[in-house]
């Protein structure tokens, strides 16, 4: 099959306001006999059910979570972008558009982001509209701050918790439909399936997670808001029980994954500290507005501070090296993650890392606080004011700024930021890969949608601070309630979706099988025990840096693992009850088979290109190396039987409107 | 470290349930609390035993998933923290550690430590938000300003992680913080004008309906809460309910 | 909706809590007004004390207060209970281990158990001065303090007070004495928590005021209590 991009014709600006005004719509009768399941309630899918519930449409919505609110979206902390300028620094729809594609290190739809950079204003007026608190100045307007990768201040935050702020309105919206009846929720539920009737996807197979009942939804048209798959590496920022489930069954069903290599390595995370860890903890972005990295100079000074005869404080200026700020000038502290996270492993890989495991570098605000300590102290008058006063002063306005994120990063470390240093390193954070879809959202199955994280379109191969949330709630209230109408038109005849069908029914076996195989197996290994095993490979061959043996073993590595998997995994319990570990088993089974792709694609992709690094093209400077002259495509894979045997499909990337550049941040 | 742990055990909702006794050994004082449980599990889990099932995920104090009753105190004995925050060396080597579920009649236990706080959501769907549908046509989000302090006051009263501590903690089982701090948000805000007086009633009502206890005051709230929701936020919805009660018609 | 939310909702039962719960902390103002007059000596203090008696049992205006004081007691006691036990219902299933003092005070958790001491101290306390004023004979003041007959004798409450309070007259007024000295403590507790919380429940919490009225509460529930105990040990001491 031809992928089919579906991109409106015209120029760039105009494509999407042509595309709103040549969608079919389905008059409002219509809609009250059409209904739409969505699977996962963060951003995306909480924004995309309660939109479809105002318009009409019936709305079956399912989350894993004891509560649509829980959903990871929540944890997002710096903030969200959008082209409204209200700071006039330049900003325009077309510098987001420009900052997102370059960010993306071209590998991105450019009609896709256009889209996204224009509805942007709309999603900040929305929210507002909602009762979302953002951060606002004296006068009672919008604060912004801004965030890597560039140079001017469009970033909305609610403290250093945006993305919770954002997930609680798109919530209320979705309790607000949930109350009229327009949308069932689902709690506790798990989409394991999902049902292919005719070509379409017409619903999906559910199990309740506190009865363990395996459940038959049907619907006219299925909208995946599922996050992404980061969890693959175990150690991620992701939530415990994010997953690649509901995205992977997809694509066995006939969705191609698109560009699954590229993941995002976030650079600021409290380090790994020991064995027993669970997840990663990320440090927003944000504070890279104020926070300087650096490692010492001198290898002694590292030896050092790692053994403790000295204090990252003891050391003076020059003996430090803000390697950030000495190889991209211009933008310094606030170079892409992908960029930035390069640059710490570079330094830990020469011996530079400050702790013990040799991976961390330094996140330094002393000169921050300093710096705002004088200018507060002139505001309050202060006349002479003492270095202790100053640096009070200073921390004051620190906290007021990042307060939450600094008692976060004092409850997991017991270090105080305030007065040493934060440690931080690169972790596993985003996904740009995902489901393969059109520009109307549509992945290569009809009916069946992807939004949000899940889907892959408009980030490229890296994503910039605060376009996550952007993307999710642009896709789920201002794109997919608009696109779906187009292919739902046709439905409004087709009547309710029944489930009593061969397809259903077969489905539901295949789900019913898996499981009472898991449960039945005899085996002795507790399912955390793989998962760790997949991260560990994956972080080693698939992570921050690439090369093409490391994939080759890691291909045959993970087969094996997958096989053992199988064979030694224990399930304790029943199928008929909560069971966690029944719940991870399942979910392990899919990333067993998703790392596998990861680095087939990572294999396929010779050239480097945002967070995709592939050791063999750098430049001399240890930059990444694009080719743009082969790889300016979407790898879109095909689900044949097995990972290994998965077809690749090429979906050219055009680009009319920017001209392809090395990306430089120097 | 090692541990002794004290758990509730309650096979499902019908079960009567119990205390039981677990040995946990080297446990480092860098774990959080989760982490522990995690090495309960796997241990449970090899020697054939069914694990202890609990609600957690995002593991960094602010999806409101994990509940548990530590050593007599929700969320354990830690200030502005959720259990996945709480770390080891907040114990000592060899102490006892208590962990119960949550306890209220409106937060029945679905399994072990796991309960159902659906009730929350009912609530908030009874009133927890503005009535605006999604349009391209909201007005400018700058076209209102609202005063600096009412958006910090509305922000504080948003970070609500709708965990459940202020019930598990009061002796009443009171639901009086998390439905407050949604009352309070949206009364701080111009855009939560229009639905002031109805939004109040309709959420008491619920949060009564759900079999919540009465509040008394105690303040247990406002002190375990993790996120430090001020019992300022009570007494705002106190008032407007007055208020609400006395203008309202119908 | 309302005219059942005015009658059903746990906000309103708190609402009618707080303020029979404050007009009861004024009578109590009113109470101690008249029971310090005990202290004054001789039988210009006798006088004093028996004819204020007089006007609170036949004053009009009194009366009214009177009545709303006698609901005031039994709605909020009867509020209380009510609260009391839907606060247990909705929690079935206790902690099997609780450290409650790590976050609330121990006043505040104990309101209900204070509020039973306190109803059983008005309780007796009716029966030994209110009812033998209204429903028993009373010995009579019939002179004043220069030895003048009285135009109308006035039912001698003062004889009766001295004398519950005397030992060498009532050989269980140690008891007695102690019994209100410690119901005095109950009401103590009881304001402790009561005054300010009362405020809150009616919807004042303020920066700047809120931490003025938690200092007039702890003031009140000390010296109200303090002086009233303060009679009985007097009266005691200066009679045994």
């Amino acid at each position: 099959m031809a992928l089919q991009s579906n991109i409106p014709e015209g120029p760039l600006a105009e494509k999407w306001e042509k595309h709103k005004n040549n969608i079919r719509l389905v008059n409002p009768a219509n809609k009250r006999l059409i209904d739409i399941i969505v699977v996962g309630t963060g951003l995306a899918g909480a924004s995309a059910a309660a939109s479809f519930a105002e318009m009409g449409y019936n709305v079956k919505a399912f989350c894993f979570q004891d509560s649509p609110r829980r959903a990871h979206s929540i944890a997002a902390q710096g903030g969200i972008n959008a082209a409204k300028n209200y700071q006039n620094d330049g900003d325009s729809v077309y510098r987001l558009f420009y900052d997102t594609i370059k960010g993306g290190d071209y590998r991105s739809r450019e009609a896709n982001v256009y889209r996204l950079a224009e509805v942007s204003a709309n999603i900040i007026d929305q929210c507002v509209a909602q009762g979302v608190p953002f951060a606002r100045d004296y006068g009672g307007l919008l604060d912004n701050r801004s965030f890597g990768g560039v140079l001017v201040s469009r970033t909305f935050y609610a403290k250093g918790q945006t993305g919770q702020q954002l997930l609680l309105g798109a919530y209320s919206a979705l309790s607000r439909q949930i109350s009229k009846g327009k949308v069932q929720m689902y709690n506790r539920h798990e989409m394991l399936d999902v049902v292919i009737v005719d070509g379409k996807c017409r619903g999906i197979i559910a199990r309740n997670l506190v009865t363990g009942e395996v459940e038959r939804h049907g619907a006219h048209a299925v909208v995946l808001g599922s996050g992404g798959y980061g969890n693959v590496f175990f150690l991620s920022t992701n939530a415990m029980g994010s997953n690649v489930s509901a995205a992977w069954k997809a694509h066995r069903k006939g969705a191609y994954f698109a560009n699954p290599c590229y993941t995002q390595i976030h650079p600021t995370c409290i380090p790994v500290s020991g064995d027993y860890q669970s997840k990663l903890t990320l440090m927003s972005e944000s504070l890279r507005n104020d926070g300087r990295i650096w490692v010492p100079k001198k290898k002694e000074d590292v030896e050092a501070i790692r053994n403790g005869s000295k204090r990252p404080v003891d050391l003076s200026e020059d003996e430090r090296d803000y390697y950030l700020e000495r190889r991209y000038p211009s933008f310094g502290n606030l170079v892409p993650r992908d960029v930035a996270s390069r640059a710490a492993k570079e330094r830990c890989d020469e011996g530079f890392g400050v702790n013990k495991t040799g991976e961390a570098v330094f996140l330094d605000f002393s000169s921050a606080i300093m710096r705002y300590g004088k200018t507060e102290a002139n505001i309050q008058g202060v006349k002479n004011p003492s270095e202790d006063q100053v640096r009070q002063l200073g921390e004051d306005v620190v906290r007021a700024k990042y307060g939450n994120l600094f008692q976060m990063y004092e409850k997991i470390t017991d270090d105080n930021p305030y007065k040493t240093p934060m440690k931080i390193y690169p972790a596993v954070h985003y996904t740009m890969g995902g489901l393969w879809v059109d520009y109307n959202l549509m992945t290569s199955v009809p009916g069946l949608y992807a939004a949000g994280e899940a889907n892959f379109s408009d980030h490229g191969a890296n994503r910039l601070g605060a376009s996550a949330l952007m993307q999710g709630l642009a896709d789920g209230y201002f794109v997919i309630p608009y696109t779906i109408g187009e292919y739902l038109a046709d439905d409004i005849r087709t009547g309710a979706i029944s489930t009593d069908t061969p397809e259903f029914a077969q489905a539901e076996k295949e789900v019913k099988d898996k499981i009472n195989a898991f449960i039945n197996n005899n085996g002795d290994t507790p399912v955390d025990d793989f998962h760790r095993k997949l991260g560990r490979i994956m972080w080693d061959n698939c992570g921050m840096a690439r090369n093409e043996q490391g994939l080759k073993n890691a291909i045959s590595e993970i087969q094996k693992l997958r096989e053992e998997f199988y064979q030694k995994v224990r399930v304790p319990g029943s199928a008929e009850e909560l069971n966690p570990e029944l719940e991870k088993a399942l979910r392990v089974a899919d990333f067993l088979e998703l790392g596998e792709l990861m680095c087939r694609d990572a294999l396929e992709r010779n050239e480097s290109c945002g967070g995709h690094f592939r050791e063999e093209y750098q430049t001399e400077e240890g930059e990444a190396r694009r080719d743009d002259e082969n790889y300016t495509y979407v790898a879109a894979w095909e689900f044949t039987g097995t990972p290994s045997e998965a077809q690749l499909h090429k979906e050219d990337l055009v680009f009319e409107n920017v001209e392809l550049k090395q990306r430089s941040y120097k | 470290m090692n541990l002794t742990l004290k758990i509730w055990r309650q096979s499902g909702p019908n079960d009567k349930g119990r205390m039981e006794t677990y040995q946990v050994s080297d446990i480092s004082p860098d774990m959080s609390f989760l982490e522990m449980i995690d090495v309960l599990n796997d241990q449970l889990v090899r020697e054939g035993k069914d694990p202890v099932a609990f609600d957690h995920d995002c593991r960094e104090g602010i999806c409101g998933m994990c509940s548990m009753y530590i050593n007599g105190e929700a969320h354990g004995p830690g200030r502005g923290v959720t259990t996945c925050q709480l770390h080891m060396r907040s114990f000592k080597d060899g102490e006892t550690i208590y962990i119960e579920p949550w306890r209220a009649a409106a937060f029945p236990v679905i399994k072990d430590l796991v309960t159902d706080r659906s009730a929350f959501d009912r609530i908030i769907q009874a009133g927890g938000y503005v009535s605006v549908n999604t349009s391209g046509n909201t007005q400018d989000a700058n076209a209102l300003p609202i005063p600096k302090e009412n958006a910090d006051k509305a922000f504080d009263a948003a970070t609500c992680i709708g965990c459940g501590a202020c019930v598990a903690t009061c002796k009443n089982s009171s639901a009086m913080l998390f439905t407050s701090a949604k009352v309070s948000q949206l009364a701080l805000l111009p855009q939560g004008e229009a639905e002031r007086e109805r939004r109040v009633l309709r959420m008491v009502n619920q949060m009564d309906l759900e079999g919540f206890g009465n509040c008394t005051n105690t303040g247990a709230c406002e002190v375990e809460c993790p996120k430090g929701i001020s019992l300022e936020n009570i007494a705002r919805m106190n008032r407007e309910f007055l208020k609400a009660s006395i203008s309202s018609e119908s | 909706m309302s005219r059942s939310a005015i009658l059903k909702s746990s906000l309103v039962k708190k609402y009618w809590m707080a303020l029979t719960g404050l007009f009861l902390c004024l009578f109590l103002v009113g109470h101690l007004v008249g029971n310090l007059q005990l202290f004054i000596p001789g039988m210009e203090g006798q006088l004093q004390f028996n004819e204020y008696a007089k006007f609170m049992t036949s004053n009009p205006a009194v009366k009214i207060l009177s009545y709303v004081t006698y609901f005031s007691i039994l709605f909020h006691a009867f509020d209380g209970i009510k609260l009391t036990f839907e606060n247990r219902k909705a929690r079935p299933v206790k902690y099997a281990y609780n450290k409650p003092g790590e976050n609330s005070g121990w006043a505040s958790r104990n309101m209900a158990l204070l509020g039973t001491v306190l109803l059983a101290f008005i309780a007796t306390h009716m029966t030994n001065f209110w009812a033998k004023m209204h429903f028993t004979e009373m010995p009579m003041q019939t002179v004043d303090a220069e030895g003048a007959m009285l135009m109308e004798p006035l039912k001698d409450l003062h004889t009766v007070v001295m004398a519950f309070f005397n030992p060498s007259v009532n050989n269980m007024a140690l008891v007695a004495m102690l019994f209100y000295v410690i119901s005095m403590i109950a009401i103590a507790f009881h304001l402790w928590h009561g005054f300010q919380s009362a405020w809150q429940t009616l919807g004042v919490n303020h920066k700047k005021y809120t931490p003025l009225i938690k200092l007039i509460g702890k003031g009140f529930s000390v010296l109200v209590p303090l002086l009233f105990a303060v009679i009985p040990i007097y009266l005691y001491i200066t009679q045994a």
